[in-house]
């Protein structure tokens, strides 16, 4: 489904990496790994479209990206460091707006039970500002719940800050996605037991 | 489509309503610029009548740029941004309802208080209802432009000054036909054309500005 | 696949295959401007008849003129290559626009400057808030504004992209604050002597303002493609043929 050709990422004027090819199928669980700096996070920012890349193509179902960018976003969910998150809204205000601006708007109800599944159901009213780290990654998480029509998921370190029933309730999450013909791409520098077999790139392989 | 429009601009709205002191700080600002003027220039009615229209002018323009800032930088550090570009909707709708709601939450509560200031001058009741026009007219520019250019500072340090480097040469013609507007009327010869001009340069931007908008934020999140 | 190759062919040679032409061209505009500076300012302090309105003054044109023209001009062609980067995202094209806008802001000081010097003995005040002076007093903010944002902005590529933008929404607000400013001038003040149509031209004048005109561009040409020079080799640094350019450079040394 997705398809990276001979990409590079030059970082300020520093080559972060060249030479970048993988395809990723469907049902397949893709884990980019490599030390801090190797440019993780530049490369799934190139995947999903955010960052242009110096050279090289990232195409989707035979598709460049960012000449069908619309068509493309719909069919991709990018969780990145930052849960994306208004400190003034409540949990269930911004996961509201998440998912209606991404081409989904979705009931009350179906909100609260992602926000309960993932824990968080005292917290739907209160403003994100008094949520402590790991609960507004949960806030970010939680979008994964309501995303099971979306194909491609490329996730920035999901597990972190994460408590061990969460860690394996996500991975049973992602196993499930991967079976269902969905395609999941991440960072993460945790050992997570996952049913579907791991994918490893090594990014280091190619770093400049 | 249009449902990315009215979800954006409803929470804006709804964070420019939990924010309302930044709203209010707006307004007292753009109060204090203009009282400021009778300190310096003398208190003597007939000059204050004549300088008013440009001095609400400016000060409505110094205001908006204040508050220019707040249209984007919030949610480019918590990362909403990131996400709305990867919106499949297109970009400019929702560029462009932050900009609707940056205006109604901005410009409107300035133009809401303009008579109030005017009264301060001693403007003409006519005057004063041709101020308020052109400001209408006229500060969908300001917010238009300005997204662009908060849109190209966006995360810099130093971005408020540059912020105002850039922007402020680019208001020069609005604030000529804004207060010449005024002095039109007041001259006899009629604002309508100023009035025109200033409307024309609202569709203008309209037409123009979200796209270089967008433009900017996706170079700003890269 | 083809026409990717084709394109980074475009956008990586570019500056590897412009340096050493930039390098051949910049001696020659050069000594063309130089030339040229000579000959248009004898003709213009020495041949061109005194004015019967102005007397001497009026000879500053031969400077004010060319520089007012080059200011709004580079601005135009800065504009033109920002959209030319935008378009087909050459790296060359955004660091031309960034070479191009010191020469723009400079010639842009002239312009007041010298206008300042001829309205003391013209008008009686280094400042009048003439059309033509106050337009190009909001040139020169955008010129800053360019530079400024161009400076501030760490990442090159984020740098021109941005930039890019800002000169191309400036050049669609250049005419707006052009004809404003004109406008608001007419209503303000009557039309005021000016600087450029006061003179009856004399042949020689023409020649003078002429050639003058044509050494800012050769001047320009040249400047901007030292500056061009020095902007490929910082960005393109990490790159073989610029090592091997450097130590060349040594090598004659």
């Amino acid at each position: 489904m997705l398809e990276v050709t001979d990409l590079a990422c030059l970082r300020g004027d520093r080559m972060l990496f060249a030479d970048v090819s993988l395809t990723v199928a469907s049902g397949e669980l893709v884990r980019i790994a490599g030390p801090n700096g190797v440019g993780k996070t530049s490369l799934l920012r190139l995947l999903c479209g955010l960052a242009v890349p110096e050279h090289g193509v990232v195409r989707w179902k035979g598709e460049r990206i960012e000449r069908s960018r619309d068509a493309f976003h719909r069919e991709v969910l990018y969780l990145g460091h930052a849960a994306a998150l208004n400190d003034l809204l409540t949990p269930h205000e911004n996961l509201r707006f998440a998912a209606a601006t991404h081409g989904h708007p979705t009931e009350a109800a179906r909100c609260d039970a992602a926000l309960a599944r993932i824990g968080l159901e005292a917290q739907r009213d209160l403003p994100a500002k008094v949520l402590s780290q790991g609960q507004r990654r949960r806030v970010g998480l939680a979008r994964l719940y309501l995303s099971e029509d979306v194909p491609l998921w490329i996730l920035d370190e999901p597990f972190t800050a994460l408590d061990v029933d969460a860690v394996k309730d996500l991975a049973a999450w992602l196993d499930a996605h991967c079976a269902r013909g969905g395609a999941v791409v991440m960072t993460t520098h945790q050992d997570v037991p996952f049913a579907t077999p791991l994918r490893v790139f090594d990014l280091a392989e190619s770093a400049c | 489509m249009l449902s990315v429009f009215l979800e954006v601009l409803r929470r804006d709205l709804l964070l420019a309503w939990r924010n309302r002191a930044d709203v209010l700080v707006t307004l007292a600002f753009f109060t204090i610029v203009a009282c400021l003027f009778p300190f310096g220039v003398g208190s003597e009615s007939n000059q204050l009548r004549a300088i008013a229209p440009g001095v609400l002018w400016v000060a409505a323009l110094l205001a908006t740029l204040l508050s220019l800032h707040r249209i984007f930088a919030q949610d480019h550090s918590d990362g909403v941004l990131e996400q709305l570009l990867l919106s499949p909707e297109p970009a400019v709708l929702w560029a462009l309802a932050k900009i609707l709601a940056h205006w109604l939450t901005t410009a409107l509560p300035l133009i809401l208080a303009a008579p109030a200031l005017a009264l301060l001058f001693d403007m003409e009741q006519s005057a004063t209802a041709v101020l308020i026009l052109s400001l209408a007219l006229g500060t969908p520019i300001l917010s238009l432009l300005g997204a662009v250019g908060a849109a190209l500072t966006l995360g810099l340090r130093g971005g408020g000054m540059l912020l105002a480097l850039l922007v402020l040469p680019l208001f020069v013609p609005i604030l000529i036909f804004g207060a010449g507007a005024v002095d039109a009327h007041l001259s006899g010869t009629g604002a309508a054309a100023h009035l025109l001009l200033l409307g024309g340069g609202s569709l203008g931007a309209l037409a123009l500005a979200p796209w270089a908008c967008t433009a900017a934020l996706r170079i700003a999140v890269e | 696949m083809e026409s990717a190759q084709r394109f980074s062919l475009f956008r990586y040679a570019a500056p590897n295959m412009f340096y050493p032409l930039a390098g051949r061209l910049a001696p020659m505009f050069a000594v063309a401007a130089v030339v040229l500076a000579l000959v248009g300012l004898y003709m213009g302090f020495f041949v061109a008849p005194t004015d019967a309105v102005q007397g001497e003054v009026y000879r500053v044109i031969f400077i004010h003129v060319p520089a007012a023209w080059m200011s709004m001009f580079i601005y135009l062609v800065m504009a033109l290559w920002s959209g030319v980067g935008v378009v087909f995202n050459t790296r060359l094209s955004a660091m031309m626009a960034q070479a191009l806008a010191p020469t723009g802001a400079m010639f842009c000081f002239v312009a007041l400057w010298t206008g300042a010097l001829w309205g003391r003995p013209t008008w009686g005040a280094y400042w009048v808030w003439d059309a033509r002076l106050t337009s190009q007093l909001l040139l020169l903010f955008l010129y800053f504004g360019f530079m400024a944002l161009t400076a501030a902005i760490e990442d090159p590529r984020r740098a021109d992209r941005a930039g890019a933008i800002l000169a191309l929404v400036g050049a669609v607000n250049v005419p707006i604050i052009y004809f404003s400013v004109t406008w608001w001038n007419t209503l303000h003040q009557g039309a005021s002597v000016s600087l450029t149509k006061a003179p009856s031209m004399a042949t020689t004048m023409l020649w003078a303002m002429l050639i003058m005109a044509l050494a800012s561009w050769a001047y320009t040409i040249a400047v901007v493609l030292w500056r061009v020079r020095g902007l490929i080799l910082e960005r393109e640094r990490h790159t073989e043929w610029v090592a091997a350019e450097l130590d060349a450079a040594e090598a004659r040394a």
